[in-house]
């Protein structure tokens, strides 16, 4: 492998993963709190919306289907936990092998498809999984799999003590993903999967493999957002259909990487920075006004942010002249 | 073989609410290439409107469908003029999203007003009431429900194909800035578009009220069987709608009463995946 020079978006993420890595070392700020809690949402959704982000955001093809390779990886954990006894490690990479082995059986016909025929035949994937899962006793069925009292510790990738154990856990994740997306970015596949989205038929011209470089990109897509769902599971100590496999849960994907700046490496997390807290916060702390205001807070968000700036927060960064740098670089790349 | 006569019945019946359902989405999606992702939650805003008509000022669903259409119709413009007209042509996902959000909204907001219950009228005209041939019962409320949405679906072909403002949607459809030169407004024109829409589904869900209970999440499942019947049948195509709206009610009915009830809506999906991989643009699109 080539080695590559270093740039400055390399040094910026990896001195935020730096700072993130030293936060529990500031009394306080986390432990058992709200705050810590809001954190591993942040870093658990930003790496969810990077994983939605390879195929949808840099391959062009917006999928509704995310929500089943994140409930098979929640499966996988909380089946190797619960059905099994063992720990979760096993369990995430079966979880992860396997939603990659599906999204592939998936993606092969459905990329036949185009635009919104495309996005319309991922919910009914999503609404079959579902319905399967919740009749399925082997996986659990409507009732879900609930978890046994576990020690604290990596082992067992349970916490119950304190977060902390669960930031680091998040934090792994986060770089792990936002790592390989880097990595996808800067090498052949990520070229690829851009001309694939610039336009297929002449990337074909110039002699890509548009199905097969669409295809693979599906693939890393799900293994690392079934990684997601095993974390979350892990976080959660349960698992049910509704909570994992559903279209609200997709839309999570859509949404944050929408919101953030889609197709663009920084989007999912400004996304997650900024949804995710105000999500967290409006539910805890306008629970007087009733159930559902923290989204119909979200539904109005989202509504103002498609018709002001559809290309989200990063959009609106280079509308102020902030991160124009950025974009005249990555249109020299292309 | 009056069982099988029977399942068949309720299907058909079921397929004609959702064919006019389906219609106003085909309607949106055919002439500004628009999924309105909120058509389910129109539906469950008028079903609301018909619910609190009937038990506050006792008013029908029979005679409401006109209040719950004629308000879903303003919503619908309304939609238009201040969202999608708005984010149409910036990206290409932008009107789904934005949609979403709307939905998002309509449907927390439901939440919050009127609490997750399931809510029915008790006393409406057809309540309770059959009609009973042998051993195949028909109630009433679906009956007049079914065959009131098919008449509805004919004054909108009738409209779409007879009349000058039919012509002047499709002439849109078909190119925007041509029919622009032919002197037609199309901005009016998305919006009617929107708003009958609207109301097709607002009628649908006016009707509804007389036999199906209301809660905030009553529009979902109908929003997604409606994406189908329009994938299915090919966008804008208002008879298309019609039979694979009757096709799903078909296998919907069938596949719950001889496989399992659980089993109905994974056998509509996968119908529907099935006809798209063989036909990827629905069975009349083009």
């Amino acid at each position: 492998m080539k080695t590559r020079k270093l740039e400055q978006k390399d040094f910026l993420w990896i001195g935020l993963v730096c700072v993130l890595a030293a936060l529990p070392l500031v009394p306080g700020l986390i432990g058992n709190s709200f705050r810590a809690h809001v954190l591993i949402l942040v870093l658990l959704y930003a790496s969810m919306a990077q994983s939605w982000n390879i195929v949808s955001g840099y391959a062009g093809q917006v999928s509704f289907g995310h929500s089943v390779f994140f409930g098979i990886g929640a499966y996988g954990a909380g089946m190797a936990v619960v059905t099994y006894g063992l720990t979760p490690w096993p369990g995430f990479l079966a979880g992860a092998v396997l939603a990659a082995i599906v999204s592939v059986l998936i993606s092969y016909p459905c990329f036949k498809l185009k635009g919104h025929y495309f996005a319309i035949a991922t919910f009914a994937i999503v609404e079959i999984f579902n319905r399967l899962f919740m009749v399925w006793d082997w996986v659990g069925g409507a009732l879900g799999l609930d978890y046994p009292i576990l020690p604290d510790g990596w082992k067992n990738f349970v916490w119950s003590e304190t977060k902390v154990g669960f930031f680091y856990g998040a934090l792994a994740l986060f770089v792990l993903i936002f790592g390989i997306v880097r990595w996808i970015e800067t090498h052949r596949l990520g070229y690829y999967l851009r001309a694939v989205r610039e336009g297929q038929e002449t990337a074909e011209s110039l002699g890509v493999n548009s199905s097969a470089v669409k295809i693979s990109a599906m693939a890393f897509s799900a293994f690392l957002a079934a990684l997601c769902g095993g974390f979350f599971v892990q976080y959660n100590y349960r698992v049910d259909p509704p909570m994992v496999m559903s279209l609200d849960m997709s839309m999570k994907f859509v949404l944050i990487t929408i919101l953030g700046g889609v197709g663009n490496f920084w989007g999912p997390l400004l996304g997650a920075a900024i949804l995710i807290p105000l999500q967290e916060y409006s539910r805890a702390y306008l629970t007087v006004l009733g159930s559902g205001v923290d989204l119909v807070i979200f539904g109005i968000i989202i509504m103002l942010m498609m018709i002001k700036q559809p290309k989200g927060i990063m959009g609106i960064l280079q509308d102020l002249g902030l991160g124009a740098r950025e974009t005249k670089r990555e249109g020299e790349a292309d | 073989m009056s069982t099988f006569v029977q399942v068949m019945l309720d299907g058909l019946l079921a397929g004609m609410l959702y064919a006019l359902v389906a219609a106003g989405l085909s309607l949106i999606w055919g002439v500004m290439d628009v999924i309105n992702f909120a058509h389910g939650e129109f539906l469950m805003v008028a079903m609301y409107l018909s619910y609190w008509l009937g038990f506050l000022a006792h008013v029908d669903p029979i005679v409401s469908w006109v209040a719950s259409g004629a308000f879903v119709f303003i919503l619908g413009a309304l939609t238009y003029r201040f969202i999608v007209s708005r984010c149409i042509g910036k990206a290409a996902m932008a009107p789904l999203l934005a949609t979403f959000g709307l939905s998002m909204f309509l449907k927390n907001f439901c939440l919050n007003r009127f609490s997750p219950n399931f809510r029915i009228l008790q006393t409406t005209v057809l309540e309770g009431k059959k009609i009973i041939l042998g051993d195949i019962v028909i109630g009433l409320p679906q009956l007049v429900t079914g065959l009131f949405s098919l008449a509805i679906l004919f004054a909108l072909y009738f409209l779409m194909k007879k009349t000058r403002l039919g012509w002047a949607i499709q002439a849109t459809a078909m190119d925007r800035e041509a029919a622009e030169l032919m002197g037609i407004n199309t901005d009016r024109i998305y919006l009617l578009v929107f708003g009958l829409g609207g109301a097709c589904v607002g009628i649908a869900g006016g009707l509804l009220t007389s036999y199906l209970a209301v809660h905030p999440e009553v529009g979902a499942l109908f929003g997604l069987i409606a994406f189908l019947i329009v994938a299915m049948g090919g966008f804008g195509s208002i008879p298309g709608a019609l039979a694979a709206a009757i096709l799903i009610g078909l296998v919907e009915a069938l596949a719950g009463f001889y496989i399992a009830p659980v089993f109905k809506y994974v056998a509509v999906f996968a119908m529907y995946l099935a006809v798209i991989m063989i036909r990827p643009k629905g069975l009349f699109g083009w």
